[in-house]
């Protein structure tokens, strides 16, 4: 089950799944999960979908990666702009010790060179009003884990071309 | 013995797990993952839940132990296994671990300690059948040549 802010229509994902691989698109998706096992599928999912996939275990890593650690300063170096300039996409899990996926997408959407990239926050639990704050705070996408495949090509489609 | 009676055997073994509801339809999802170029994929992630829960466990052992009882800091391991043991499939161990968030919830020591044994007796029984899956059943396929099945239909 998910919740999404935009509808979506089935019949697009197969003839988008084909585009993408006739043109060997590979989109770069960072994953951020506290919980190995959840870290180790997403990323097996993403890479199923052949897109190269960074992992993080939390949110100040995955702040790091992207170079916005410096909140006055994030012209970091070049490595981080770098980085953050070839992800796609960023899936965040809520909750999560320390920074929640939740304080990780208002960083990111507040961020002025991050904030066009989609945002995508999974949990394992449905609670309508942690969907909708998530929503309001620019997430594409809240969905439920475990994700399926599915769930990725969908998102592969929607917000990956 | 030939390698379709050994994946036939597989099958019906992995079909017993989720009849007795040790196993549910993710550890099927998770079967679909795998492939010729990773097949072992499945039972990597699930060697990992069980290192990643040993771990947990002895946490919670020890934070269970030791008054006064910090039931926030339980209740984050907990969630912890409940997330990882949903993402594999291990259905009582997840329902074990629900349980155990109620009893975190009213804050009832008694209460925890026994979530906790259920938990322990849950994991260390879908950990026992499902080592015997790889170690056994799957490790004879491979050796075979052949490949595990990825695709049950139930």
């Amino acid at each position: 089950m998910e919740t999404s802010s935009s509808s979506s229509s089935s019949s697009s994902s197969s003839s988008c799944m084909k585009w993408s691989c006739e043109n060997g698109y590979q989109p770069h998706v960072l994953a951020v999960d506290d919980n190995l096992v959840d870290r180790k599928l997403v990323e097996k999912l993403l890479k199923n979908s052949s897109c190269k996939v960074t992992t993080a275990e939390n949110g100040a890593s995955a702040l790091e990666f992207l170079g916005l650690l410096d909140e006055h300063n994030q012209h970091t170096n070049f490595e981080e702009c770098s980085n953050r300039s070839k992800v796609n996409m960023i899936i965040t899990d809520y909750c999560m010790p320390g920074m929640s996926g939740y304080e990780l997408l208002k960083k990111i959407k507040r961020s002025s060179m991050m904030k066009e990239v989609p945002v995508v926050v999974v949990s394992s639990e449905n609670v309508p009003t942690r969907i909708n704050k998530c929503l309001e705070e620019g997430a594409e996408m809240f969905m439920l884990k475990p994700l399926k495949q599915s769930d990725v090509v969908k998102l592969k489609c929607h917000f990956m071309n | 013995m030939e390698v379709g009676l050994m994946r036939r055997q597989w099958i019906q073994y992995i079909e017993g797990l989720i009849h007795e509801g040790t196993l549910d339809g993710q550890y099927l999802q998770l079967l679909q993952l795998q492939d010729e170029s990773n097949p072992t994929f499945v039972s990597e992630v699930v060697t990992l839940f069980f290192e990643d829960t040993e771990e947990l466990l002895n946490k919670l052992r020890i934070a269970i132990s030791q008054p006064p009882v910090d039931f926030k800091k339980i209740d984050d391991h907990v969630h912890q296994l409940k997330g990882s043991s949903s993402s594999i499939g291990a259905l009582r161990v997840k329902n074990a671990c629900i349980d155990f968030r109620s009893a975190c919830e009213q804050q009832s020591p008694d209460w925890c300690s026994r979530c906790l044994q259920q938990v322990e007796q849950e994991f260390y029984g879908v950990k026992e059948k499902l080592s015997y899956l790889y170690a056994q059943l799957e490790k004879r396929i491979l050796n075979a040549g052949g490949s595990i099945p990825a695709d049950l239909s139930f």
